[in-house]
């Protein structure tokens, strides 16, 4: 090797050089490093002695390339792991905007270590933190509400403040729900052929015609008319003579009235949230990172025509009106579930939506109802059935399976689930519950 | 990513000049790059070192960066690397004035990473060429065991936050600062008298006191060489003993890494060494951040103090000292609820100095006891600015906590301890200013400092039984669980088998059959629940894991 292209890092980089290497294999990784040093040599050239500064000797401290670009790649990598008998890593999380106007969803992963737990242990006790500035010992400088349409404290949902009008970005959302029906495999309701898709016919001058039509449309005939005339050799660019130039009929391009297909969204999708004071923390959490991977399924499967409606409800419902309030609001009261399901049944009647959506409902709750027999709620799920695609229930407790909450008793009690199997599903998950495949897998159990 | 142009490097270049006039010592070559934003967010999850290993977990953290930043747009100003020459990035967004602050930031940075005796095992090597070679060790590796090197990787990468960095330092003879008669002088007292001779403490104190006698009329260099001058006469084995101990100093595995390194036969199988190379790569990059993340309050405050100083004293300044306040304030003060290490560490050493300045750090002050005569203090010793120059040379962000807050300082900065509780009949969070005392404070920020979990092995019980056997030091504190299985699934497919931990944990049984339903309730009762402790032992067997608890109603160490 000439010396002059020796790299001052060989030395450095010969330790723990693999001997077995195939030839093609060195050749490839020369090629990478020589690569850098080949561009510094060119741009070497003409430079005197001083010309030289420290950049030589770094000649990689160039921007880290990136191996992994895309969300695909990573959930195939993900998969690879389970195939190697290692739990999966990769979770798609959500960030709300402060003020902005959207959520966008990212892929994270937690490097697991062994690290202290510094999270307040006492239940009402938040951390203590350093602070500054006037006041005696013992006065209040400010406070949070837990209570009615505040953050929750603590971590995760409910955590970030900020104003309204938010909207999950939706092009991040179809990709997962793409990656979501392709990589793991949830069903594809399309094939399932439900209803058939909403659609209707707008006209407008958007096709094009030769010969004729509504209006001629100059530019494209223009076009047209040079080309032909450049090929008779009739046109020339520096001096242009009208009288020689041919217009044939061909060249003349219409625009004519076109039927436009028009999808109408067709499916509409209730979340229904209990955000009452026992939801706190991690059960809300977990309902939160489901619901957000049922949406961008559901986006995917209707090809982005999909209307979102949020619930919440404590001992009474409301409705808000965008994805950030929904993740956001937290409040302390009881918790009646019959209340949110009036709530859609009333917005279905006096919207009419039956007629023109197909409607999903999906609610999550910690199982706790005051209405401990669904005296209430069993009739307003029985109508609920009359017109839904699907409902999916998921309860998220401490004692996952074990269907000894409240709603799971009733609803069990009432023989509803085995009578409508195709429009009602339960599935239970651990408040704990924070891996990708945890939540998939309850997503199946819901949607399939 | 480029190389500052002329004009600014020659602007770069006057800093230095300017800074080293003012007593900052640092090394004459640094390399300066422009960088966007994105190229910043590149970076970041590499801890800045452009050159470091491919790791796709670095990756997502990219993606998530993007994500945070479409949403939260922010620009870091400048970032600078400890390596050799130091690199320092800054954003192409900065304004020239705001360059000329920024570059008196990064060269205090530079001083501090250079001088700092926490940095020793640093001063000697350039990182940004080691990991280089870091990394083409992973890339060749990759041709050859594929996705295997990650999984490696992400294993070594669960245990990097247990290396042992103090004792990693504190090794004899590995620094270059240690001179041979530094380390004779050290082997004489550690070793030498107590394991060799076997002294009685009368005879130690002795020694010592001879010593002390010599390093009372002669420079600390000096006493020592005639100290050993004695040392030779008196005991006639030393040299040959000392001699002896250099040969024979068989490193000892001081942490978990290394021990899993040296002791795992699946490890030290052949077909297995390049695991080995991976292991000490990820064990090699978490001992180099180590010192940064442990002087981060001392380090963020020295460089603010001498941005401050410096570019207030620039003529540069002018017409931008608006700006220059504005920006200056975001970066230095004191929030009203929170910890910042910029304005923390920036008052801590504008207060030493002129603590120092008026001759108040010394044991003649403490002695006096009037109260006025201790406001009135004033030496004018101007001992200030020497003072913080030792700080920034000998301590790390615990020690300095520890020693130098008190009350006054408390007192002159307005600081308190923020406590937050549940305001029951207002159903809210409540800040309140939980205490003012200098004690609490320092409770407080010695508590968010970094501070890792001492996990060691239990080399006996591991060498019978062949189980790895780790023993978490109970400092009232619990490891978080969820990360538990994971973690410990990764060091049983290093060490090729069983896995124990043992640790403490609150028993929460108190709280779990409370009903959360009536907030105001739970909280109240929750109150008059006292946290028990629980021994616990966690085994990782076949990447199954159990947990036994082992006994309950432990006392939590005071």
């Amino acid at each position: 090797m000439n010396e002059r292209n020796q790299h001052p890092l060989d030395p450095l980089s010969q330790q723990g050089r693999r001997p077995d290497l195939t030839p093609e294999q060195r050749a490839s990784l020369e090629r990478d490093r020589r690569g850098t040093v080949a561009q510094i040599l060119a741009a070497e050239e003409g430079k005197g002695l001083y010309d030289h500064t420290d950049e030589f000797f770094f000649p990689n401290a160039g921007v880290p390339t990136m191996n992994i670009q895309t969300l695909d790649e990573l959930l195939e990598r993900d998969k690879q792991r389970a195939a190697d008998g290692f739990p999966k890593k990769v979770i798609l999380g959500k960030i709300a905007s402060q003020g902005g106007k959207k959520a966008v969803i990212v892929p994270s992963v937690t490097e697991e270590k062994f690290y202290h737990d510094t999270r307040p242990k006492m239940p009402g006790q938040g951390g203590d933190e350093g602070g500054s500035g006037e006041g005696e010992e013992g006065e209040v400088i400010g406070e949070s509400p837990i209570k009615e349409e505040q953050q929750g404290g603590g971590q995760g949902a409910g955590d970030q403040s900020g104003g309204e009008g938010h909207e999950l970005d939706d092009s991040r959302a179809l990709e997962i729900g793409k990656a979501l029906t392709e990589k793991f495999n949830l069903p594809n309701i399309q094939q399932k052929g439900k209803k058939t898709a909403l659609f209707r016919y707008t006209y407008e001058l958007t096709d094009i015609n030769r010969k004729f039509g509504q209006f001629l449309d100059k530019k494209r005939s223009l076009k047209n008319i040079i080309k032909t005339n450049l090929l008779l050799g009739t046109f020339t660019p520096d001096d242009v003579k009208f009288d020689k130039i041919v217009v044939s009929p061909v060249d003349l391009v219409y625009r004519i009235v076109s039927p436009e297909k028009e999808y109408e969204s067709q499916a509409m999708v209730f979340f229904l949230r209990d955000y009452s004071g026992s939801m706190y923390g991690d059960p809300t959490e977990v309902v939160l990172s489901q619901h957000v991977l049922i949406y961008s399924w559901l986006l995917y499967q209707y090809q982005e025509r999909v209307e979102k409606r949020f619930i919440l409800h404590d001992t009474d419902a409301r409705e808000v009106d965008n994805f950030v309030s929904y993740y956001r609001l937290n409040n302390g009261g009881g918790t009646n579930i019959a209340s949110a399901y009036k709530l859609v049944n009333k917005i279905v009647e006096t919207e009419d939506l039956a007629k023109d959506y197909n409607i999903y409902i999906f609610q999550g709750t910690d199982g706790d109802d005051w209405d401990s027999d669904g005296k209430e709620s069993l009739p307003e799920i029985e109508k609920m059935l009359t017109y839904v695609n699907r409902m999916g229930i998921t309860v998220v407790s401490r004692t996952p399976g074990q269907m000894n909450t409240q709603i799971e008793k009733y609803l069990d009690k009432s023989g509803l689930l085995k009578k409508s199997p195709h429009l009602l599903k339960m599935t239970a998950l651990a408040e704990t519950a924070r891996n990708q495949d945890e939540l998939i897998k309850s997503i199946r159990d819901l949607v399939e | 990513m480029e190389l500052l142009i002329l004009k600014d490097k020659l602007i770069m270049e006057e800093c230095k000049r300017i800074a080293r006039d003012h007593g900052l010592r640092f090394s004459d070559e640094t390399i300066e790059y422009v960088t966007t934003n994105e190229d910043m967010i590149r970076l970041s999850p590499k801890g800045m070192i452009p050159t470091m290993y491919d790791y796709w977990v670095h990756d997502v953290y990219v993606l998530q960066d993007k994500g945070k930043y479409d949403l939260y747009p922010h620009n870091p100003y400048e970032t600078v690397i400890n390596t050799r020459p130091p690199l320092s990035f800054y954003n192409d967004n900065n304004p020239d004035w705001l360059n000329i602050m920024i570059f008196y930031h990064v060269i205090a940075h530079i001083d501090f990473f250079q001088n700092n005796v926490f940095f020793a095992k640093t001063w000697s090597d350039d990182f940004c060429g080691r990991a280089l070679a870091h990394a083409n060790v992973i890339k060749e590796l990759r041709y050859e065991k594929g996705r295997w090197v990650d999984y490696v990787i992400e294993f070594a990468r669960n245990m990097d936050n247990l290396v042992d960095f103090a004792g990693d330092l504190a090794r004899p003879g590995e620094t270059k600062t240690v001179s041979v008669a530094e380390a004779k002088f050290n082997y004489f007292f550690d070793e030498y008298l107590q394991e060799v001779v076997k002294v009685n403490t009368f005879r130690y104190v002795e020694e010592l006191n001879r010593y002390n006698e010599l390093a009372a009329k002669n420079d600390p260099a000096t006493a020592r060489n005639l100290f050993l001058a004695y040392v030779d006469q008196k005991f006639v084995d030393f040299a040959l003993k000392f001699e002896k101990r250099i040969k024979t100093r068989k490193r000892v595995p001081g942490d978990v890494m290394e021990y899993v390194m040296e002791h795992s036969t699946k490890l030290n199988k052949a077909e297995n060494d390049w695991m080995k190379h991976v292991i000490q790569i990820v064990r090699e990059t978490s001992l180099y951040f180590q010192p940064q993340i442990r002087t981060k309050i001392l380090n963020e405050g020295w460089a603010s103090y001498w941005h401050e100083k410096l570019f207030l004293a620039d003529p540069r300044l002018r017409t931008h000292e608006f700006d220059f306040s504005r920006i200056n304030a975001g970066v230095v003060s004191l929030s009203r609820v929170g910890l910042n290490p910029y304005a923390v560490g920036l008052r801590m050493f504008k207060y030493l100095e002129a603590k120092a300045d008026r001759g108040m750090l010394t044991y003649d002050f403490e002695k006096v006891g009037d109260y006025e005569a201790r406001k009135a203090y004033d030496q004018k010793t101007g001992a200030g600015r020497q003072f913080i120059f030792d700080v920034r040379t000998y301590h790390a962000d615990a020690t300095a906590i520890n020693q130098f807050i008190d009350q006054d300082f408390v007192n002159e900065f307005n600081l308190f301890v923020v406590g937050k509780r549940i305001n029951k009949s207002r159903t809210a969070w409540e800040y309140y200013i939980k205490s003012r005392r200098a004690e609490d404070y320092k409770k407080k920020m010695l508590e968010s400092l970094y501070h890792p979990p001492q996990i060691r092995v239990d080399q006996e019980i591991t060498a019978n039984s062949g189980a790895l056997y780790l023993v978490h030091t109970f400092e009232g504190k619990e490891l978080v669980r969820e990360y538990i299985p994971n973690t410990m699934l990764g060091i049983e497919f290093l060490w090729g088998g069983k896995v124990i931990l043992e640790t403490h944990e609150i028993d929460v049984s108190s709280f779990e059959d409370m009903n959360r339903e009536d907030l105001e309730k739970y909280f109240q009762e929750a109150e008059k629940v006292t946290l028990k402790w629980q021994k616990v032992r966690y085994t990782m067997q076949d990447r199954q894991l159990s947990r036994e608890v082992m006994s309950t109603s432990v006392e939590k160490p005071a």
